[in-house]
């Protein structure tokens, strides 16, 4: 399966997304700690999409750095699932978006790292590890919220409700991708399943399923994020930073 | 009982004015909303002991460590971290004569040559 | 994109403040070998503690957390690392403001790396902090309720993102002048944090100059940028060395303890000489048509800040004094659930011991 750009932009969109939204945070997490420990994965995160644009960008042929690909698409051509570009919410909304795109960040880098494409291989190689360290974190959280005081697990419980729609979309089929990731939503469930019991959450049924993000059709959200992202950038045409 | 490491000597300096912007010191270990104090230690990849690197807080060892590893090795592989209750530490008497004392053996974190910034930190 | 070279103050007077900074860490060393003062076996039995702890301040010793200090000492030095601790969190929000809407995606990690290391330098503090005998509650209360201040000049906003790199060059800067004499200071946890901190800020002084290169470099609109971010962050920079050495009460105890190694004066022409050679390479003007070469002093002239406006600034009147305080106030109030819930996980945790949880009741609600 050759890898097409589009494919590395939906890779690097999901995670340049969820950066800017981690971003967010700083300053305003629950505990100095937590400012720490958001940032750091926000790095990381940041880290793979620019790997992932720049990459696209060489494949693209076009001459578009990861910059270009950053702040001057506008919302039709990005890429990213509706899931990331929700609003931050509350902690417990936030963890909620975190565990379920590492609990599919993390299947789908480790069966990238074994693909033909041996830079796309590496790039997922790498983000593999760091994104361990995501599910774990948010699977922390998610235990410390669902099972930790009446209100937490109040919130924690709406979290997971209101965030469990949009995993859907990640599982789309894609047979052209280098890794169909209809093929890793039974690893996910292994995943976040025994997590939410552990965290004496109930998982919400499947039902409605947002979509539309691989095709450029997003919420509401992303025009405002990137408003927010692209400004600088766009009102100083061809400059350096 | 066993001494807390962040108990105070005796009171024989003589109390604090109630209007100092300083609080009575906490007795035991200083908790923070309910998370308590931890003592971080670290051994970097080449070295040979655990060094005494600081201090943090969480609510239980599980995000001690997390802490300890963003905070004090900026998640640096290879690393080795050690997390202890400070309400588990053993430290030599609080009284007068502590002053006095050479810093015990076991207690090589408390000396000031002890200090080591974990290979690979960043800009160095 | 082709690089350009980008001079940074790496062979200049920044990594002058890093080999002192060095040499803080080895005189450290050197005077823990030579051991402390009193007899061979290391016993002074009846000796008067506060004769030892004066000996020990005068050999250039460290005091450390259990070692006997006078009530004042502890009480200074509370307080000063205390409030430096806010001054790094209370750091984050001017910078962290641009965080979302940094140029390029590099710029944009570079300054999330910043920040978060700002954080990393707070909790350093309250730990240092905290082996007083305080804990970092009680720290964090004082701060929210005004009764310790945090440094003056992260009461500016941050309007542009040249401010970015202004506070890298001049901020960082003048916090790297202030803070590399405490490498030395008199007491053991304190001074080994500032060694570390020193370490990293650096770093980010570098970064800082970086910016403003590359603006100052740019386009006629980058160019402006830049120099108006200098123009507005140049006296509130120079204020940060506090009051005039004839307005500051509190240094001469300061000074004897060791707590503080020079004067506010000194510092601020300290770093007032570093500064105008980098501001030459960065090719923008110091907004100070008085500032002049002093060949007699062997220093540069130049006009003090607007210290009625320091002062209006500490007491509460800046244009960001509000502001920062409702958002610390705020970020912790909307955490305290969190923090709640972590803490009753692990009590539960504690009273259970290493068995599982119950499970969730049929309506999902945690077991009680």
């Amino acid at each position: 399966m050759r890898t097409t750009v589009d494919h590395l932009l939906a890779l690097g969109d999901d995670a340049l997304v969820a950066a800017q939204r981690l971003g967010e945070w700083v300053a305003a997490a629950p505990e100095l700690e937590e400012d720490i420990a958001l940032a750091n994965i926000a790095l990381d995160q940041l880290g793979a999409a620019r790997m992932l644009l720049t990459y696209a960008g060489e494949l693209e042929g076009a001459g578009r750095d990861e910059d270009a690909l950053a702040y001057l698409r506008d919302d039709r051509e990005f890429r990213n699932c509706l899931l990331v570009e929700l609003p931050n919410g509350d902690f417990a909304v936030t963890m909620a978006k975190l565990l379920f795109l590492a609990a599919y960040q993390l299947p789908l880098y480790t069966a990238l790292s074994g693909c033909a494409d041996e830079r796309l291989a590496a790039i997922a190689g790498k983000a593999r590890k760091e994104v361990a360290y995501h599910l774990d974190h948010a699977r922390l959280w998610t235990l410390r919220l669902g099972d930790g005081t009446a209100e937490s697990h109040r919130r924690m419980q709406s979290a997971v409700d209101e965030i469990w729609p949009y995993t859907h979309e990640l599982f789309q089929p894609d047979p052209t991708a280098p890794v169909d990731p209809a093929g890793l939503r039974a690893e996910f469930l292994a995943i976040v399943e025994p997590v939410l019991a552990e965290a004496t959450l109930t998982r919400p049924a499947d039902g409605w399923a947002p979509e539309g993000g691989r095709r450029g059709l997003h919420t509401e959200h992303l025009s405002y994020l990137l408003a927010e992202m692209q400004v600088l950038h766009r009102a100083h045409p061809g400059a350096r930073w | 009982m066993s001494d807390h490491a962040r108990t105070l000597p005796g009171a024989g300096d003589g109390g604090r004015t109630p209007s100092d912007d300083t609080s009575r010191p906490a007795n035991g270990p200083a908790r923070h909303g309910g998370w308590p104090l931890w003592e971080v230690f670290v051994r970097p990849r080449r070295g040979l002991a655990h060094h005494h690197v600081g201090s943090l807080h969480a609510p239980d060892a599980e995000l001690a460590l997390r802490n300890a590893r963003d905070l004090y090795t900026r998640r640096q592989e290879g690393v080795s971290i050690w997390v202890v209750p400070a309400a588990a530490i053993t430290a030599s008497s609080p009284d007068e004569k502590d002053a006095f004392f050479d810093p015990a053996a076991d207690k090589v974190y408390r000396h000031p040559t002890f200090y080591e910034v974990p290979e690979g930190a960043p800009h160095l | 994109m082709h690089g350009h070279h980008s001079p940074v103050p790496g062979d200049g007077p920044a990594s002058g403040l890093l080999d002192q900074v060095e040499e803080a860490e080895a005189a450290l060393r050197a005077a823990a070998e030579r051991g402390r003062p009193g007899a061979p076996d290391g016993h002074a039995v009846d000796a008067d503690p506060q004769e030892y702890f004066t000996a020990l301040i005068e050999a250039d010793q460290k005091i450390e957390p259990r070692d006997w200090m006078p009530d004042a000492y502890r009480r200074t030095l509370i307080r000063q690392i205390a409030q430096h601790a806010h001054s790094e969190i209370i750091g984050m929000q001017p910078e962290g403001n641009w965080i979302t809407r940094a140029p390029s995606l590099k710029r944009k990690a570079i300054l999330l790396a910043k920040v978060q290391d700002e954080a990393g330098h707070g909790l350093y503090l309250y730990a240092a902090a905290e082996t007083l005998g305080v804990s970092r509650d009680e720290l964090v209360e004082l701060l929210l309720a005004g009764r310790q201040k945090y440094s003056s000049i992260f009461n500016y906003p941050t309007l542009t993102w040249a401010d970015v790199g202004a506070i890298g060059w001049l901020v960082d800067g003048a916090a790297i002048v202030n803070q590399v004499p405490l490498c030395r200071c008199s007491y053991g946890p304190y001074a080994r944090a500032m060694i570390r901190i020193c370490k990293e800020e650096s770093f980010h002084q570098r970064q800082g100059f970086e910016i403003l290169y590359t603006l100052a470099h740019g386009t006629p609109a980058q160019r402006q940028m830049a120099q108006d971010a200098v123009d507005r962050w140049w006296y509130p920079s120079l204020a940060m060395f506090g009051p005039p050495d004839r307005d500051s009460v509190h240094s001469a105890q300061s000074m004897a303890w060791k707590i503080k190694r020079f004067s506010n004066d000194e510092l601020r022409q300290r770093f007032v000489d570093m500064c105008v050679p980098q501001a030459e390479v960065l090719g923008l003007r110091i907004p100070d048509p008085n500032l002049r070469w002093n060949p007699e002093r062997q220093s540069y002239d130049f006009t003090p800040p607007d210290y009625a406006e320091l002062m209006r600034v500490i007491s509460g009147d800046g244009p960001c004094n509000r502001q920062r305080m409702a958002r610390r106030r705020r970020a912790h109030t909307e955490g305290a659930w969190v923090r709640e819930a972590a803490a009753a996980y692990a009590a539960k945790r504690a009273g259970r011991g290493p068995a599982a949880t119950r499970p969730a009741a049929r309506d999902g609600r945690a077991a009680a």
